[in-house]
């Protein structure tokens, strides 16, 4: 775009996250004023299209979290009326919104991921896939995660320490989607990098590690209040690790077909030294706690020039 | 930018970490730290949804009261008072609100001097100021489990550790909370208050017997502890006979010289007449009052003028026997939740069946239902939300730890149509089957997960084990137990271990 011009900026909608959203809509506009942008905040609702319609801007800046944003299906429609916006197009966005999906792309692709399976909530009832569950457990042993394949934020995700656990979990899990993976536990530390497209292509930004106050697992709770995690950037990793997750971060952007921004969040094995993936987001929060611009911070790419480069994807698609 | 976009390495001494973040969290004071958001309140932000069945809210129906009486007040408001009104206040309160708040007192059966009270910005900045005046970083405050969601942020704000006592049918046992102020005092810990709301608590509808309220005062006395008696509901009674506050019970025993001695009363408008005013008030012992007045003073200097002469205009309306009208409103809200609380009482019986139970409150806004132990309600609140588009309080919000409570809800009867409460009872009540129904499949029981429930959540069926000292409480009145949902509690202590998944 050679000058600023008017962009809306979709955030809210209907999912779990719709509040992250909301914060991560607001920081995003505060930029964008002080870019020069005309800039319009949509709260993605039944008025929309006709909202979106009737602002007539030059791009919309994606900042819808949850299914609602980012599997694909908003992307299309964008395509639809003809509307360049920010990130990843509609099929990046189906591979990483469906963790199942982008695990077994992962997978195909030798990109370590911990060992899982899938079920959908009808087959227990429908194919008597509970039947499946001992063998589930003898390949995947305990302690084990079950997460619902398309939320983030860690809503939904519980854990399973035994068999007498599993069920509870499943159940859990299942109130947050129809599709759910049981994942191996790794235990580690948390590590998240994010990958920005620039002049010279995309690039992996420093390597971020979340460290929860809180014993146990790093929760919804914690991932979204300051003070409740610390925050390590770059984090202190040997320059061979830190190599090694921005190497991986950048082949998994690359399979998942991204485009523009994503954030890919690892896990560091404290026996082995591994490094595993566990999911692509295509939405990267951009909440004062959120990791992509603490990452592009420790880069020295303000905030403002970050959502300027956000921007910028939704014309070099 | 080149040399960090692509190579970060080099550990944190590399370059200062000097993002956003970490230099709001250097400014953030320590106690920020303990103040909790959580999963239920970002999902609880999307039930004010139009199309979503709302049973979560602590709402009075406000819609009962009279837009033509609402203009009308506000016109004399306007035509008496408006300086006034568009004026600072007196940070205590305005003597002809305070006029009022003696007529409420009196009306529950407790004689105040108008000199204890200080007018409030809603019952809320009460237990904010109680806080402010009394908690230290780590003192403790005894607490009912399950407590009042709203006291919780301000217990965390304040950085109290909190011991929660399980109630019963009767409410809190007080031999329960003997045993544990004795804890405490062993361990060194010092106890500054005791919340409790003992008329149809909130969130757990169940009231507090004579015995024990007589008993609770004992105590206090004994060992030389407030009280913060948070009384919203005391009016809103639809069956059975009033019983003392503590503030009158602490006065009748005249240690005080007639005004209670080691209670702080919290009372509000909101229940009885609307919330959007923001008035609630405190009658406290003079010492502690002068503290209120002082933190209140740094809090926000007086509460709204405008609607304390709202309310002063409000209590001198008469109806056409002479009756004061705010009487005759009071008896109109009270026919209206009863038979709201009768509609959910009945959904309940239909929808909610085997393995379910829940409190039969005799007054006030809310029944606390605890489902099978194997449902946990923030899962089945996501699920309700997504799924059914019906809405309630999960009981973890209830308890400090966010974690007890996991297999119960708070219901609100009083703000939703009859027609709503049936239908938001049957869409939960339908998820809680699909819950089951999944579990069965799961496990292969229908019925019981494996392993031995009480090993691994608290149990949820009342039982007959007591050992109150107090007369009363040592046979459960069958009428209440049979209905109460709440654990009596156990020896061991195993009825308040948390259900850890």
């Amino acid at each position: 775009m050679s000058s600023p011009g008017r962009v809306v900026v979709l955030k809210g909608g209907r999912s779990l996250e719709r509040n992250v959203s909301l914060r991560s809509g607001a920081h995003a506009q505060e930029a964008l004023t002080r870019l020069g942008h005309e800039v319009i905040a949509i709260d993605v609702d039944e008025g929309f299209v006709e909202q979106l319609l009737s602002a007539a801007p030059e791009a919309a800046l994606v900042a819808l979290h949850g299914p609602d944003g980012e599997d694909g299906t908003l992307q299309s429609l964008l395509e639809s009326i003809g509307l360049p916006y920010t990130g990843s197009g509609p099929a990046a966005c189906m591979c990483c919104t469906d963790k199942a999906l982008a695990k077994h792309l992962m997978r195909g692709a030798g990109i370590p991921t911990p060992d899982f399976h899938s079920f959908r909530e009808s087959w227990i009832e429908q194919l008597g896939a509970a039947q499946a569950l001992p063998s589930v457990e003898r390949s995947i042993g305990f302690p084990l995660v079950v997460k619902p394949v398309s939320q983030g934020s860690a809503l939904g995700v519980k854990f399973a320490r035994s068999s007498d656990e599993l069920p509870g979990a499943l159940v859990g899990a299942f109130s947050y989607g129809s599709k759910i993976l049981i994942e191996r536990y790794v235990k580690g530390r948390d590590l998240a990098v994010s990958v920005l497209d620039g002049p010279e292509g995309p690039l992996p930004l420093p390597v971020v590690e979340a460290v929860p106050r809180e014993e146990d697992f790093y929760d919804y709770e914690s991932r979204y209040e300051i003070g409740m995690t610390t925050f390590v950037c770059p984090a202190e990793l040997s320059d061979e690790q830190t190599a090694r997750a921005q190497e991986l971060a950048l082949s998994v952007y690359k399979l998942l077909g991204c485009h523009g921004v994503a954030r890919v969040d690892l896990l560091l094995d404290e026996q082995s030294g591994e490094l595993w993936v566990l999911e692509a987001n295509v939405v990267p929060g951009m909440t004062e706690t959120s990791l992509l611009p603490q990452a592009a911070d420790a880069a020295g790419i303000g905030f403002d020039e970050l959502i300027a480069r956000v921007l910028q994807s939704a014309f070099t698609r | 930018m080149d040399r960090s976009i692509s190579g970060a390495g080099g550990g944190r001494g590399a370059r200062p970490t000097a993002h956003e973040l970490a230099r709001y969290e250097s400014l953030f004071a320590t106690r920020t730290r303990a103040m909790k958001s959580s999963a239920m309140r970002e999902m609880m932000a999307l039930t004010e949804r139009s199309d979503v069945i709302s049973l979560a809210g602590g709402l009075p129906d406000t819609k009962t009261f009279a837009p033509e009486l609402y203009a009308k007040l506000m016109a004399q408001v306007a035509a008496s008072a408006t300086a006034r009104a568009l004026q600072y206040g007196p940070t205590e309160g305005m003597a002809s609100t305070v006029e009022c708040i003696v007529q409420v007192m009196a009306a529950e059966g407790t004689a105040i001097d108008p000199g204890e009270v200080i007018v409030t910005t809603g019952g809320q900045q009460v237990i904010d100021l109680v806080c402010k005046a009394l908690i230290d970083p780590g003192d403790v405050i005894v607490a009912e489990a399950p407590t009042y969601p709203g006291a919780v942020p301000t217990f965390s704000a304040y950085q109290a550790e909190v011991e929660q006592i399980e109630m019963d049918a009767d409410g809190m046992p007080i031999d329960e909370l003997e045993t544990v102020l004795d804890r405490l005092q062993a361990e060194g810990r010092r106890p500054k208050f005791i919340y409790t709301i003992p008329n149809f608590q909130n969130p757990g509808g169940v009231t507090m017997s004579l015995p024990r309220r007589r008993r609770l005062v004992e105590v206090a006395h004994e060992r030389e502890l407030l009280i913060l008696e948070d009384n919203p509901y005391g009016l809103l009674r639809y069956e059975g006979e009033p019983l003392p506050t503590l503030h009158s019970l602490d006065a009748q025993l005249g240690a005080g010289g007639g005004a209670a001695d080691l209670v702080i009363y919290l009372g509000t408008f909101s229940k009885i007449l609307s919330p959007g005013l923001r008035l609630g008030w405190s009658v406290a012992p003079r010492p502690v009052l002068e503290k209120l007045n002082l933190g209140k003073q740094g809090s926000d200097l007086c509460s709204s003028p405008v609607t304390q002469l709202f309310v002063a205009e409000y209590f001198k309306e008469r109806d056409a026997g002479g009756e004061p009208r705010w009487l005759g409103y009071l008896d109109q809200l009270k026919d209206l939740y009863r038979s709201r609380r009768d509609t959910m009482l009945e959904a309940l019986e239909e929808h909610f069946g085997e393995g379910a139970s829940w409190t039969q409150p005799l007054g006030g806004l809310f029944v606390w239902a605890t489902l099978d132990e194997r449902i946990d309600t923030t899962d089945l609140l996501a699920q309700a939300r997504k799924s059914e588009g019906v809405a309630f309080v999960p009981g973890r919000a209830a308890y400090m730890d966010g974690r007890r409570g996991s297999s119960s809800m708070r219901l609100n009867f009083a703000g939703t149509d009859e027609a709503d409460i049936r239908e938001g009872i049957r869409r939960i009540g339908k998820v809680v089957r699909q819950q089951l129904g999944l579990y069965g499949s799961l496990t292969g029981s229908g019925s019981r997960a494996p392993g031995d429930p009480a090993a691994t959540g608290p149990a949820t069926e009342p039982t007959a084990a007591t050992s109150d000292r107090a007369e009363a409480d040592a046979q459960p009145k069958p009428p209440l137990a049979d209905v109460v949902a709440f654990p009596r509690r156990e020896q061991d202590g195993s009825a308040r271990r948390q259900q850890d998944r």
